[in-house]
C-alpha cells in the first residue's frame, strides 16, 4: 500500500485509552483472522498472549539447550584436567570415584551461567532486537508507548489487510488517532 | 428438637458468606491512586533535569574516599601484602572479612528480584531495581579483596582454568576454585538480570530524552524496544527463567563462600550449619543495606507513594525473620560446641565470648545481629523510620563483626597455644575497607543519576488499571458480549 504522497505504508495503527480497551480490541482483531499485527504497551498485559492468539513462548527450550551445554562444558573442563591432563595429589587426599561430588558446584555454576546467557541472547534474537529503526517510531504519538500509551497496529503485509477494513476494524474496537504508519521517516 | 442440628450449619454458612462479601481492604502498593503518567514522570524525572547540588557534594566526597581506597590498593600491590596486618596464624583477616561482608550484601538484590518474583510478591517491584544495582556494586567491592589478597595480583589469572605454558591446572575439588566460579557466575547473571529489566525503562528514557546525545545513548542501550506484545511474550519468559535460574544461584553463592571455611578443620569453621547460616546472614545484611540506601533516596526523590510504609514494614519483617534465623544459628553453634564434647570447639566458643575479641561478640553478634532486629516484632518500630534506620545500621555493622569473629576468631587461637596470635589492622587495612564504601556509594550515586532507580514498567503492572479486566461493570458487560473469553 502506498499513500498519495508516495510513501510506502507499514500498517495502520490506533491508540486505545486503556489496557482493558486494548485487550478487548486484540480479541476482536484475533477473531477477524489477522496474522501480521501487534499490540504495543508500556508493560506486559496479563492475558494478552491469549487475546492475541499467541501460544507459550518456546524460549525455554533454548535455555534448556544452553543449560545442557554449560553442564557438559563443566564436565569436560573439570574431568579433562583432573583425570587426564594434570591429576593433582593434594595432601594425599583421595582422588577416586567418591570425590566426584566435589566437582558438582562448578557444574552447577556453569549450567546456570550458560542458561542465563542463552535466555538473554535468545530473548533478543526471538524479538529481532536490537532494531533501532522500526517504522512504528515514525509516528509521533508512539513515543507514549513507554509511558502510558496503548497501541494496536495492523500490518499492510497481512493477507487479510485492506485499508478500509483495517480502519473500520480499528474504529469498531474503539481505536483513536487512527493513522497510516509510513515505512520510511 | 430435630430442627436445631439442621439450622445450625446454615447460620454458620450465612455468617461466613456475610464476612466473605466484606473482605478486608488491601492497602494498595502505590498510594494516592497515581496513574501511569505520574509514575513515569516521578521516576524518570529524577534522572532528567539538572544535577542537584547535594549530588555533587556527596559524589565528590565518595569519589575522594574511593580514590584513597584505590591508592591503598595500589600501595599494597606495589609493596606487598605485608602492608596488611596479617601474621601467623592469622592469614585471613580484614580482606576476607570484607569479601564475605560485601558479597553478603550483594545477596539481597537477587533475592528481591528472583525469589520474591517467583513467590509473586508484587511489592518487590518498588525496590528490585535499586537492590539489583546495589548487588552489582557490592559484588564489585567484594571481588577486589580475593583479587588482591593473593599477593601477586598479576598471577591472579591462575585462578582461571586455562591452558598455560606451565601445563598446570587448578584443583577443581577445592572450594576456593568453586568460589571463583560462583562469584563470577553470580556477577554475570546479576548483570544480565538487571539489564534485561532495564531495557523497557531505557526505552522510556529514550522517548523522553530532550537532547540528541541522551536520545542516542539511551536509544543504543534500549535496543529499539517498542513494547510490542510479541516481544513482551519472550521477554517475560526470559525474565521468569532468569529469576528461576538466579534463585538457586543466589543460595549457592554464599553456600560456596561458607564452604571455604566449612571444609577446613579449624574449630568454629568446620561445621555443617554454615551454608544455611551464611545464606540467612547474607539476606539479613543485604536487606539492611537496601533499606539504608532506599530510606534516604525515597525522601530525596519524593517516592513515598511508591516505596510506601508497607514496603518498609515488609522488609523489616524479612530482617526480623532472617535475623532470628541467624540468632538461632549462633545459639546452635554454642550448643553443638558443648554437645560435641570436642575440647577445641568448646574452647573456641568460650574464647568467642570471653577471649581477646570479647567485645566484638557482645556488640556485633549479640546486640547488633541478634537483639536489635527483635524490635521489629513491634509494629510501631517497623513504622518508625528512625527505629528502622537504627536497626539497619546495627545490622550493617553487626554483620561485618560477625564475619570478623568467624574468620579471625577462628584463626587466632586454634590447636597449639604456642602458635596463638592477635590481629591488629594497619592503616592500609582500614582505608582499603573504607575505600570500598567510597567505590560502592560512588557507583550507586552514578546509578541514581543516570538510570531509573525504580522499575517503571514493572511498577505500572501493580496499578489497578493495568489489569486487562479493569473496567466499570457496565462497560465490561458490553464488550464481553462481543468477544470470546478464550480460544
Amino acid at each position: 500500500m502506498i499513500t498519495p504522497s508516495g510513501n510506502r505504508v507499514y500498517g495502520i495503527a490506533a491508540e486505545y485509552p486503556s489496557a482493558a480497551a486494548l485487550y478487548e480490541a486484540a480479541k476482536v482483531v484475533r477473531d477477524a483472522g489477522f496474522k501480521r499485527w501487534d499490540v504495543h504497551s508500556p508493560f506486559p498485559i496479563h492475558g494478552m498472549d491469549d487475546a492475541m492468539g499467541l501460544g507459550k513462548s518456546w524460549l525455554s527450550a533454548v535455555v534448556l539447550i544452553g543449560g545442557i551445554t554449560g553442564l557438559l562444558t563443566a564436565c569436560v573442563l573439570e574431568f579433562g584436567p583432573s583425570w587426564y591432563l594434570y591429576p593433582l595429589d593434594v595432601h594425599g587426599k583421595p582422588t577416586n570415584f567418591w570425590t566426584v561430588p566435589a566437582f558438582f558446584p562448578i557444574m552447577f555454576e556453569l549450567t546456570i551461567l550458560c542458561s542465563a546467557f542463552s535466555a538473554f541472547l535468545a530473548m533478543l534474537m526471538m524479538n529481532l532486537l536490537p532494531r533501532w529503526n522500526h517504522p512504528m517510531f515514525n509516528w509521533d504519538r508512539f513515543k507514549r508507548v513507554t509511558n502510558d500509551g496503548f497501541f494496536l497496529v495492523l500490518e499492510a503485509r497481512d493477507p487479510r489487510f485492506s485499508e478500509n477494513e483495517a480502519v473500520q476494524l480499528l474504529e469498531k474496537t474503539g481505536g483513536q488517532y487512527i493513522t497510516a504508519i509510513h515505512e520510511e521517516a | 428438637m430435630d430442627g436445631a442440628p439442621t439450622t445450625a450449619p446454615d447460620v454458620i454458612r450465612a455468617e461466613a458468606s456475610a464476612s466473605v462479601t466484606q473482605p478486608l481492604a488491601r492497602v494498595p502498593l502505590v498510594l494516592n491512586k497515581r496513574n501511569f503518567d505520574w509514575v513515569t514522570n516521578r521516576i524518570a524525572g529524577a534522572v532528567e533535569g539538572g544535577t542537584p547540588r547535594w549530588w555533587w557534594v556527596s559524589f565528590a566526597i565518595t569519589v575522594m574516599i574511593a580514590g584513597f581506597g584505590l591508592f591503598c590498593l595500589g600501595y599494597q600491590i606495589s609493596t606487598g601484602v605485608g602492608t596488611w596486618g596479617l601474621n601467623h596464624p592469622i592469614g585471613w583477616a580484614w580482606d576476607i572479612t570484607n569479601f564475605v561482608f560485601w558479597i553478603g550484601i550483594g545477596h539481597a538484590g537477587t533475592l528481591i528480584s528472583a525469589i520474591l518474583f517467583l513467590l509473586r510478591q508484587k511489592w518487590r517491584t518498588s525496590i528490585n531495581r535499586s537492590a539489583e544495582a546495589m548487588t552489582l556494586f557490592a559484588v564489585i567491592c567484594a571481588a577486589i579483596f580475593p583479587g588482591v589478597h593473593v599477593g601477586r595480583v598479576w598471577m591472579a589469572w591462575f585462578l582461571a582454568p586455562v591452558p598455560n605454558q606451565y601445563a598446570i591446572w587448578p584443583n577443581f575439588r577445592s572450594p576456593l576454585l568453586w568460589d571463583v566460579f560462583a562469584v563470577s557466575t553470580y556477577f554475570s547473571v546479576s548483570v544480565l538480570f538487571w539489564y534485561t529489566g532495564l531495557i523497557p525503562d531505557l526505552g522510556t528514557l529514550r522517548d523522553r530524552a530532550t537532547s540528541k546525545i541522551k536520545k542516542f545513548l539511551y536509544g543504543i542501550f534500549a535496543l529499539g524496544w517498542r513494547g510490542s506484545n510479541r516481544n513482551w511474550r519472550h521477554y517475560e519468559m526470559a525474565y521468569l527463567l532468569l529469576a528461576g535460574l538466579s534463585t538457586p544461584l543466589v543460595l549457592s553463592v554464599h553456600s560456596v563462600v561458607s564452604f571455604d571455611f566449612a571444609t577446613s578443620i579449624v574449630p568454629t569453621w568446620h561445621t555443617t550449619i554454615f551454608p544455611p547460616y551464611f545464606v540467612a546472614g547474607a539476606i539479613f545484611g543485604g536487606f539492611a543495606m537496601v533499606l539504608t540506601l532506599m530510606i534516604p533516596a525515597r525522601a530525596i526523590f519524593k517516592l513515598q507513594d511508591i516505596i510506601t510504609p508497607q514496603h518498609i514494614d515488609k522488609m523489616a519483617k524479612i530482617i526480623l525473620l532472617t535475623g532470628s534465623i541467624v540468632g538461632y544459628a549462633y545459639m546452635m553453634e554454642f550448643f553443638i560446641a558443648w554437645y560435641s564434647g570436642n575440647q577445641y570447639e568448646k574452647f573456641a566458643f568460650y574464647n568467642r565470648i570471653f577471649g581477646p575479641y570479647w567485645w566484638y561478640w557482645w556488640v556485633g553478634m549479640l546486640f547488633c545481629n541478634t537483639l536489635s532486629p527483635q524490635l521489629f516484632w513491634f509494629k510501631w518500630c517497623r513504622q518508625n523510620i528512625f527505629v528502622v534506620y537504627f536497626v539497619c545500621m546495627c545490622v550493617n555493622a553487626g554483620m561485618w563483626f560477625e564475619r570478623f569473629i568467624i574468620i579471625v576468631g577462628g584463626l587466632h587461637r586454634d590447636f597449639l597455644p604456642s602458635s596463638w596470635g592477635f590481629f591488629t589492622p594497619t592503616w592500609v587495612d582500614i582505608w582499603t575497607f573504607v575505600g570500598t564504601f567510597g567505590i560502592f556509594l560512588s557507583l550507586f550515586l552514578l546509578f541514581i543519576r543516570f538510570l531509573p532507580m525504580i522499575a517503571m514498567s514493572e511498577i505500572k503492572i501493580v496499578l489497578p488499571e493495568a489489569d486487562a479486566h479493569y473496567a466499570t461493570p457496565e462497560e465490561h458487560h458490553t464488550v464481553a458480549a462481543g468477544g470470546m473469553e478464550r480460544r
